[in-house]
């Protein structure tokens, strides 16, 4: 059964400035224990869409009517839509879903002590006596690779490194078994040599509990390394989606084409950066047509900035929206 | 006095100003805690680093966090305390020991040498126009003498790094990550530096953004003969962008050589470790990588012997007690490791 069914999710926030449309017409499914990334530069709106299942954005997000997430959890369906009150929000947030957020400094309370934080969530999720409660995350820190759990259990956050503080907050998002995992750039505050420890631990856990993982980062590298699947943001939609390795190996989108060709070769180190043209217009002037057509080396005038182009199959489990893509396959 | 003007007519002054940096021994100590009846402790932020930075070169220094590679770049624009050591900087018309220099030549140095900071967001005033925020270095210098001058050398800095007379009218909020990294950079060059330190500086830009800046340093290092550290923890970056690279890990130089033998062949088990551990974007080439164990330990209590003891997969007994020298292996390639020979050799194909 379909662990998480994301359709027609469009979201907007009603600012000073006007009202800015921050995912639009976002549309995936996550099985249990896939991994998808969700991959977008800043302003993109994969942390918002991520957000939006455990409905955590702001008050002043506006979600279109015909938006649906629907999540789940054993043999319940739920309608992440409907959940109006905090109280009816439990069993998402913290229960059957998780989060690792990319700090793991700003989200842990500094003055009370990383095992209060961890046995206070399972108290409130789980039927469990504080005892139990302690035991169990002890067990988890130590299952997430930190040494002298017992003693880190009675330590603040500001005694943790860097490392030891996102293994922390790893134990602590797992400690409820969560049906599904959303970890918005866990490794990105980390140094490389810590990267490839979460990015191991990350996958181990996956096959042990076996949950469904979105993972958000800007780095496909890291994609590569982790996702089963992934989904290309910009400007709030996605443009391209797939088969990590169909959308890796074979970018059908210009964007997804010039996000590969910005990065650093170390095959070849004489290959030039190209970067891709132009800056990410700013949300208040979002392009009408194809979002990403300001910047796009192969733009049709009158095409792609007036109509918007819809996803279409272009290999095995693999999508795009692109016109130029269309027209391209129209001639084959 | 320390500073001394290198006679540009006599033959033998060229190689003396061959690099524009070098250091010699260099340590920081920053103190810590330390009270009425606590001993003071110090954390050694850099110890016994010995490096030379040629003229024209663009210098990349990489390392993780806690590896005091910001530390060292802000000693080399002398914006900490140098506890132990010397810098030299030298170009065509002085000469500094950074170690000793005194308030008037340090004044004169400002100018000479300049910092990229990393994040765009934070480096800029908000309340002040792109002009007034570049023309701010000039005005505190007193480099120019009125307000014609000023404009002048803001528009031409400006439209060096891609801004237009438009936009230099405008507030920084108005501007995009990559746009607000082109303001910082134009800053930090107009009152015309020899020498720039850029600490992380497309770090916190997005990959599409990133190599535009990456190949506008390129290029304004070229034209404007400027040398370069370029400070960061990507390699696949400094790889691309940099010529000569330095690896350090907890305060100590562990690497450096030109890039392409650095990148060629590794030699310091760190090198190589960071080198492995950088993603690759082939899926199927999951975990394969040199994994290293533990996390870097803490300046303010450094193992003993080699640095790298504790996560190295190599460690025997001698690295455990001695720490290592800088060695020389060839050409402007050194690295610090007792048993880089040894696991060279094994590395190697065996003879037929």
């Amino acid at each position: 059964m379909t662990l998480l069914n994301v359709e027609n999710l469009t979201l907007e926030f009603d600012t000073d400035e006007g009202r800015i449309t921050a995912v639009d017409n976002v549309s995936f499914t996550l099985e249990p224990g896939e991994v998808m990334g969700l991959v977008g530069e800043s302003g993109s709106g994969k942390s918002v869409t991520a957000k939006s299942i455990m409905k955590l954005n702001p008050e002043n997000a506006v979600y279109a009517p015909g938006s649906k997430i629907e999540l789940a959890i054993g043999n319940e369906q739920i309608d992440a839509m409907s959940l109006k009150t905090s109280r009816d929000m439990k069993v998402v947030r913290g229960g059957a879903v998780s989060m690792i957020f990319q700090e793991p400094m700003a989200s842990f309370a500094p003055a009370i002590t990383i095992g209060d934080q961890m046995v206070e969530q399972l108290l409130l999720h789980k039927n469990m006596t504080k005892k139990e409660a302690s035991n169990l995350s002890v067990e988890m820190l130590e299952r997430v690779g930190i040494s002298d759990a017992p003693k880190r259990f009675k330590q603040y956050a500001f005694e943790l490194s860097g490392g030891m503080r996102q293994r922390a907050m790893i134990a602590m998002a797992l400690s409820t078994s969560p049906k599904l995992l959303i970890a918005d750039e866990p490794t990105t505050a980390l140094d490389v040599t810590i990267q490839a420890q979460v990015i191991d631990l990350m996958k181990d856990l996956v096959a042990e509990f076996g949950m469904g993982i979105i993972f958000i980062t800007h780095d496909l590298g890291v994609i590569a390394q982790t996702a089963d699947k992934v989904a290309v943001m910009y400007l709030g939609r996605i443009i391209e989606q797939g088969l990590v390795r169909e959308v890796i190996r074979t970018p059908a989108h210009p964007y997804t084409q010039g996000l590969l060709h910005a990065l650093p070769n170390l095959e070849d180190l004489d290959a030039p950066l190209t970067p891709v043209p132009g800056d990410i217009p700013s949300p208040l002037e979002r392009p009408r047509g194809c979002v990403f057509h300001t910047r796009c080396p192969v733009a049709m005038a009158g095409r792609c900035d007036a109509e918007v182009p819809q996803m279409q199959n272009v290999g095995p489990d693999h999508w795009t929206a692109c016109f130029a893509v269309e027209d391209q396959r129209m001639a084959s | 006095m320390s500073a001394r003007r290198v006679m540009s007519s006599e033959p033998s002054g060229a190689l003396a100003w061959d690099n524009v940096i070098s250091v010699k021994d260099l340590a920081v100590h920053f103190p810590i805690g330390g009270g009425f009846l606590t001993p003071k402790l110090f954390v050694h932020a850099v110890e016994g680093v010995t490096l030379d930075i040629p003229r024209g070169s663009f210098f990349g220094l990489v390392g993780e966090s806690g590896s005091g590679k910001t530390t060292l770049g802000r000693a080399m624009l002398k914006a900490t305390p140098i506890t132990r050591g010397h810098i030299n900087y030298t170009d065509e018309e002085v000469s500094y020991d950074l170690a000793e220099i005194g308030k008037l030549e340090l004044k004169d140095y400002r100018k000479r040498a300049q910092l990229i900071f990393q994040d765009p967001y934070a480096a800029l005033s908000p309340r002040m126009t792109v002009r007034d925020i570049i023309a701010e270095p000039l005005e505190v210098m007193g480099l120019t003498e009125n307000r014609q001058e000023t404009d002048q050398r803001v528009r031409e800095i400006a439209a060096k790094c891609r801004l237009n007379l438009e936009h230099l009218r405008r507030f920084p909020h108005a501007f995009s990550g990559g746009q607000r990294q082109r303001i910082s950079i134009a800053r930090a060059l107009v009152s015309n530096p020899r020498f720039v330190v850029a600490d992380e500086s497309v770090a916190a830009l997005d990959v599409s953004i990133q190599a535009d800046v990456l190949n506008l340093l390129k290029s304004l290092q070229k034209e404007l003969g400027l040398t370069f550290l370029f400070i960061s923890h990507d390699l696949s970056v400094v790889a691309h962008i940099c010529d000569h690279v330095a690896v350090m890990y907890l305060g100590r130089l562990v690497e450096t050589a030109p890039t392409r033998d650095l990148f060629a062949a590794p030699r310091h088990p760190y090198t190589k470790a960071l080198m492995s551990a950088i993603p690759s974007l082939d899926p199927d080439n999951r975990g394969k990588a040199q994994k290293l164990e533990g996390e870097i330990p803490s300046p303010t209590n450094p193992p003993p012997g080699c640095k790298f003891q504790t996560r190295c997969p190599h460690a025997i007994d001698i690295c455990r007690k001695e720490e290592p020298k800088l060695e020389h292996l060839g050409l402007e390639h050194d690295v610090a490791c007792h048993r880089w020979k040894e696991l060279a050799d094994s590395l190697a194909p065996a003879p037929a």
